[in-house]
This record gives structure tokens, sequence and C-alpha cells, in this order.
């Protein structure tokens, strides 16, 4: 028996490929990384929901989705980027993300699409990234009005990126400002009010004392070390 | 194990009540899955916490080809035990 859900589904991969990088994005710590889901994380397991109700839009939840596919960055507040391939998110897909963090190098890292029908969307991220573990992204119906949502089951990777989650006014508040201002958006884009429903559950306090060693994969440090070289690169380019 | 897994499975249930003490090992059938979208992933997450917390074993069996890629895709694999068959789990399992 094969599954009815075969065609959703991104085939495994040992590490990821960039096929295309735009000209202005920064392209580090995704290509030849392998993806890091929740068993792989170190920090303390959180499973985070967000929802906002489209109440008066008259939008099916299938509508919702293709929309939030196609302009899937739109939807981010202010301070980072995305960029997706042509063929936008599919199964398979890798993304590229350049953060703005204050006072320091842009944060380059990426995603890849693991699962994608029609009213729903899934990401894993790449070793080094701050979070490991699935993101997911869907609407549906509840009783006539349709509700978006994004729900995650992340711990932070390394000890580095956990010990920006306990600060105050950073790290975990920063992730969960970015699910609340995209529904935020993706709600003022259909006339709703941006009214997030916000769910936060701790399901594991520990750590996975196992996982420490991600920090070498840190992509905060990379970005850094990334960033530091680029003059280099730009000569070299210069000279080829 | 029902043949749709996916954040509202209705197996949830049955799975908290067999994390519960005095259990060496968890053993999931997914002979009868043909639907799981991520949100049965996220319950497998769930789930796996709740064994490790319990000092449990996670294990699996009856994947066809396809639902083993999306334990591979997502490193599940890599914590949660999968066999080719309900004594190969329970074997281990002892």
């Amino acid at each position: 028996m094969s599954g009815r859900d075969e065609a959703y589904w991104a085939k495994p991969v040992r590490t990821l490929t960039v096929r295309t990088v735009p000209a202005d994005a920064v392209n580090a710590n995704v290509a030849g990384r392998r993806v890091a889901g929740a068993a792989q994380g170190f920090g303390q397991l959180w499973h985070k929901r967000f929802r906002v109700r489209l109440d008066g839009a008259r939008v099916s939840p299938q509508e919702v989705i293709r929309v939030w596919k196609d302009r899937f960055g739109d939807f981010w507040p202010k301070g980072a980027r995305v960029f997706l391939p042509a063929t936008g998110i599919a199964p398979g897909e890798i993304g590229l993300i350049n953060a703005g963090v204050p006072g320091a190098p842009t944060l380059a890292t990426g995603i890849l699409v693991i699962y994608a029908d029609d009213v729903s969307f899934s990401f894993i991220s790449p070793e080094g990234h701050p979070f490991t573990g699935p993101i997911s992204f869907s609407a549906f119906d509840d009783d006539g009005t349709t509700v978006a949502e994004v729900e995650e089951f992340t711990r932070a990777s390394d000890p580095l990126w956990e010990l920006l989650m306990i600060l105050p006014f950073v790290g975990g508040k920063i992730q969960n400002a970015q699910w609340v201002g995209t529904l935020g958006n993706l709600a003022a884009h259909w006339g709703a009010a941006a009214d997030v429903e916000t769910r936060i559950v701790c399901l594991d306090r520990g750590r996975q004392w196992s996982q420490a060693k991600n920090v070498w994969h840190n992509a905060g440090i990379h970005s850094a070390i990334h960033a530091i070289g680029a003059p280099l690169r730009r000569v070299a380019r210069r000279v080829d | 194990m029902p043949g749709s897994w996916t954040s509202a499975a209705t197996s949830r249930p049955r799975a908290s009540r067999a994390s519960s003490g005095g259990i060496r090992a968890v053993i999931l059938n997914f002979s009868a899955l043909d639907y799981m979208n991520s949100g049965g992933i996220g319950l497998l997450v769930t789930l796996l916490v709740r064994a490790n917390r319990q000092k449990q074993r996670l294990c699996a069996y009856g994947l066809n080809e396809h639902y083993r890629q999306i334990f591979e895709l997502t490193r599940l694999d890599e914590a949660i035990a999968i066999y080719d068959s309900e004594q190969a789990a329970v074997g281990a399992a002892r």
C-alpha cells in the first residue's frame, strides 16, 4: 500500500543542494548541510501554535494557502528575507533566508520544503539554523471562518542558540514575533484584524547534551566568517 | 494505528495511555497507514518526547517505503527504531 500523500512529500536527501542563488542573496550555511529534525536539536522542545481568524474575509483555506505560497516572503515582517526558487513552495524545494540582526552580519540560513498540499506546507531547516524541527503553515475552516495557522515543534539547535532563546527580548521572542507579524500581515491582506492567538507549550524542559556539538554548524558564527571573507571573494571574482 | 496520521489523529489518546508507567517500549504499527501530513510528524515528535521522558523506547513497524522515506527525510529514523515486523519490534524491545 502506498500513501495517498505521496505527491505532497519531498524525497529524502543526504545533503542540501542550492541550485539557483539570487544576486542579492547571501548563500551560506545551506549547501552541503544535512537537515536537522527536532530529535537532532539541543535545547528545550517547544510546541508553538499561532492562529489568526480571517473574520469577514470570504476566502477559502485553499485560496489562503495558494496566496501564502506565492507571496510567502511578502508576509514576513521587516528584517528578514526569504529567497524561494521560481518554482515556489513545492516538496523538495530549498529557500535561502537572510535575516538582519542589529549590529551583526546578516544571518544566512535556509529551509527545505518537506511537505506541501493545497491547505498546508511545511519546512525543515539545515544544521546550524537557530531551530531544529518542523514548521507548518496551514489554513482550515472553523465554522465558516477560515483560520490561518503556523505550528512548530522546535528546539534551539545548539547551546549558543539556546542561550539566546532564554535571554529576555531576544531569541524565542524574536521568533515568536516573526510568526505573529506574518499572520498579522496575512490577515491584513484579506482585511481581517491582526488578532493573533498564541499558544506556547514546553514539551521537554531537558537539553540534549549529546547534540551540543551542533555548535560547530552554528549559522550565526559561520555567517560572521562568511561576512569577513566577502571582500576577499570579491577580489577573487575580479581576478577571474 | 489508523489509516490517517495527522495532528488530529484519533490514536493520540491510546498512545498517551501506552506511554504511561511500567512499560519499557512503545511499538507503533503503521501497516494500515495510507495518509500522513506534516501534522503527523509533530505528533510523532510529541510521542517521542513522552517516551523519552518515561525512559521508554519508541519503535515502529509496518512502514512502507514511502513512510520510511519520510522518517529518513525528517531524521526521525535516528530516534525511532524501525523494524520490518511486529515480531522483530517486540523481540528488540524485550
